[in-house]
């Protein structure tokens, strides 16, 4: 018996000798369980703050001030967001806010997906040289080139509009063009000849072609580039001014200054909430992009 | 005159063939133009520009000056502020690279199998790194407050007193330290993807030889996963130095300057207090500092990092 077990553990699966059968079958069973057990706590841990923050924007002032705090509110309170909402003009933000995003989303896809074609399928002198140029241009931080783009814009009398914030992406962001640089890298060349000797020109080929084929490095661009021009905070903070042309994260931060002497959390957690809604809403039906976009590259920390 | 002989050139086919060639080669400029020209103003541009303010003195209403070498002496001589947000910065990010580094590559271990419902998880982990920005900044904020926070009303449960975490000059760093490492996800993914990478084969050899789990993962995973390992490391460090939405939001750089982090100071200088030239010197120091940091790690990658293909020394 025991021979026999050695013998098959051998030839079939490489394990080395097992003791005795069931020890053998038992091990993995616990050891699965053991690691389920881990990971849920892990993750019941690691979600607490989320769920901190939904369990207090329901909640009323008397309840989150008490020590200890209750868990769940006693009544929930989707009051708290309506009020948190409309005290300050959260509705315009959020269409500013979507506003710049959707402009961002389309210039990125549309300058990158351009660049990303230029880099992957034509030919044309000094075209390692640039691309080297762009790789490295991924290096540069952010901060050493604001202040000089802040006087550009300033000197342009952009301040105070949208036009900083949505202007650059035209002119495409080097990890996008990268990332879709390799996917395109990856299409079989034969489509290529194929639709050359079928008479279509580059521009024919990127657009009829290569553009839907790449749905899913587009959709990872789309929705790296949703999350970072919602989340963006420094660039609104230096270009935006008048309170009516704010971005949710902006006027989030001028909640904050309101309700700083109230202490009335409830409703600041309840317009923190609000504003992620969105991002989750995005996540949820787009993770697939997101993993697939980071895993692509390998890069975006 | 001239377009006579055009003509003829165009029907002759060898050289029409020869034109679309010659089209062939310059439509590549085509197509990167506008990525080519956004690189000349917005990067390349202001990347040299702000190298040459930082030899002026300039507030935006008077005429600038040329002072040379000036605000780089100010800078380590005679600002104890920059000398503060640079030791802040170079501590939390002593902490926080390896920290978050080790506890993304846990996570990846732990997540690395085929078992029913574990994408879940790898969605969840990730969750923070789509949602960081200033409304998760805020929650934080409230996490560390003294009497209603989060984490006070936990360690209160196990009958610890938590600290004033965001209003003490020794607590607040290691606030920011601990929520930074729940941003683990992004990182986590990309060591997922290392780990699928990983020939089995390697494991089988090692299983033979009689590898215990321990040594598979000292021997076999780490070895093979040192170059992702070492790219999400110099992406960490860089990130880590360029800190700015969560310091804002939550302690605005108090107590004390206690989380007074280089690009807050390099923010207020330029845009609060109109100091271009001396914030253009601080944003060259801190590429400087970013460079270095990240040329040395190549260098000291050649010990540790294996690839592949690669014999060992």
């Amino acid at each position: 018996m025991e021979a026999k077990q050695g013998a098959v553990g051998r030839t079939d699966s490489l394990l080395p000798l097992q003791k005795g059968w069931r020890w053998h079958k038992v091990r993995p069973v616990l050891f699965n369980t053991l690691l389920y057990l881990i990971i849920v706590a892990g993750g019941i841990i690691f979600l607490i703050p989320f769920t901190w923050m939904v369990s207090t924007s329901l909640k009323t002032l008397p309840e989150i001030q008490r020590i200890p705090q209750p868990l769940m509110p006693e009544v929930i309170r989707w009051d708290n967001y309506w009020v948190a909402w409309t005290s300050l003009p959260f509705t315009r933000w959020f269409f500013n806010t979507a506003f710049i995003t959707v402009v961002n989303i389309f210039g990125t896809l549309l300058s990158c997906s351009l660049a990303a074609y230029g880099f992957a399928y034509t030919r044309f002198r000094g075209r390692t040289f640039l691309f080297l140029v762009l790789l490295s241009s991924m290096m540069l931080p952010y901060h050493v080139r604001l202040i000089p783009t802040f006087l550009i814009f300033n000197h342009l009398g952009w301040i105070n509009t949208f036009l900083p914030l949505t202007v650059p992406a035209f002119f495409g962001t080097a990890f996008y063009i990268f990332l879709l640089r390799q996917f395109f890298l990856t299409l079989p060349k034969e489509l290529d000849d194929a639709a050359r000797i079928d008479g279509c020109n580059s521009l024919n080929i990127y657009w009829r072609i290569v553009m839907p084929l790449s749905k899913p490095a587009l959709a990872a661009v789309t929705a790296f580039t949703f999350i970072d021009s919602w989340n963006d905070f420094l660039g609104p903070l230096i270009y935006l001014r008048q309170d009516s042309r704010l971005t949710l994260s902006l006027g989030l931060r001028m909640f904050l200054d309101f309700q700083e002497g109230t202490g009335e959390l409830h409703l600041m957690m309840a317009a923190s909430v609000a504003t992620l809604i969105p991002i989750l809403l995005v996540f949820f039906f787009a993770q697939k992009h997101f993993v697939e976009g980071v895993t692509f590259t390998g890069l975006k920390g | 005159m001239t377009s006579q002989p055009q003509a003829t050139v165009r029907r002759a086919g060898k050289t029409s063939v020869f034109g679309w060639w010659r089209w062939r080669r310059v439509e590549g400029y085509l197509f990167i133009a506008p990525w080519l020209v956004g690189f000349v103003a917005f990067v390349l541009g202001p990347f040299l520009a702000s190298f040459f303010l930082s030899f002026a003195d300039w507030n935006l209403v008077r005429p600038p000056e040329w002072i040379g070498l000036e605000h780089y002496r100010t800078m380590f001589t005679n600002d104890p502020k920059w000398v503060k947000s640079f030791v802040n910065t170079v501590y939390f990010t002593v902490f926080h690279v390896p920290l978050i580094l080790v506890v993304a590559l846990f996570i990846a271990l732990l997540l690395n199998r085929q078992l029913p419902g574990i994408g879940v998880f790898r969605t969840l982990f990730y969750l923070p790194s789509v949602t960081a920005g200033v409304a998760t900044a805020i929650l934080w904020r409230f996490v560390f407050n003294y009497r209603y926070g989060l984490f006070n009303q936990a360690i209160g449960l196990l009958g610890i007193e938590g600290p004033n975490w965001l209003g003490s000059t020794k607590w607040a760093m290691p606030a920011f330290i601990i929520m930074s490492t729940w941003g683990f996800g992004s990182l986590m993914v990309l060591y997922l993807a290392g780990l699928q990478g990983v020939p089995r084969e390697l494991y089988e050899a090692a299983e033979i030889d009689g590898a215990t789990a321990w040594d598979k993962l000292l021997k076999v995973t780490i070895p093979m996963m040192s170059p992702v390992i070492f790219f999400t490391m110099i992406m960490t460090v860089i990130g880590s130095f360029q800190i700015f939405t969560a310091a804002f939001i939550m302690t605005e750089g108090g107590p004390a300057d206690a989380t007074l982090f280089y690009i807050l100071h390099l923010y207020r200088s330029a845009f609060q207090w109109l100091r271009i030239g001396y914030a253009s010197a601080m944003a060259w120091i801190l590429f400087l500092i970013i460079l270095a940091l990240t040329l040395i790690q190549l260098k000291l990658s050649r010990r540790w990092v294996f690839y592949a293909g690669e014999e060992p020394n």
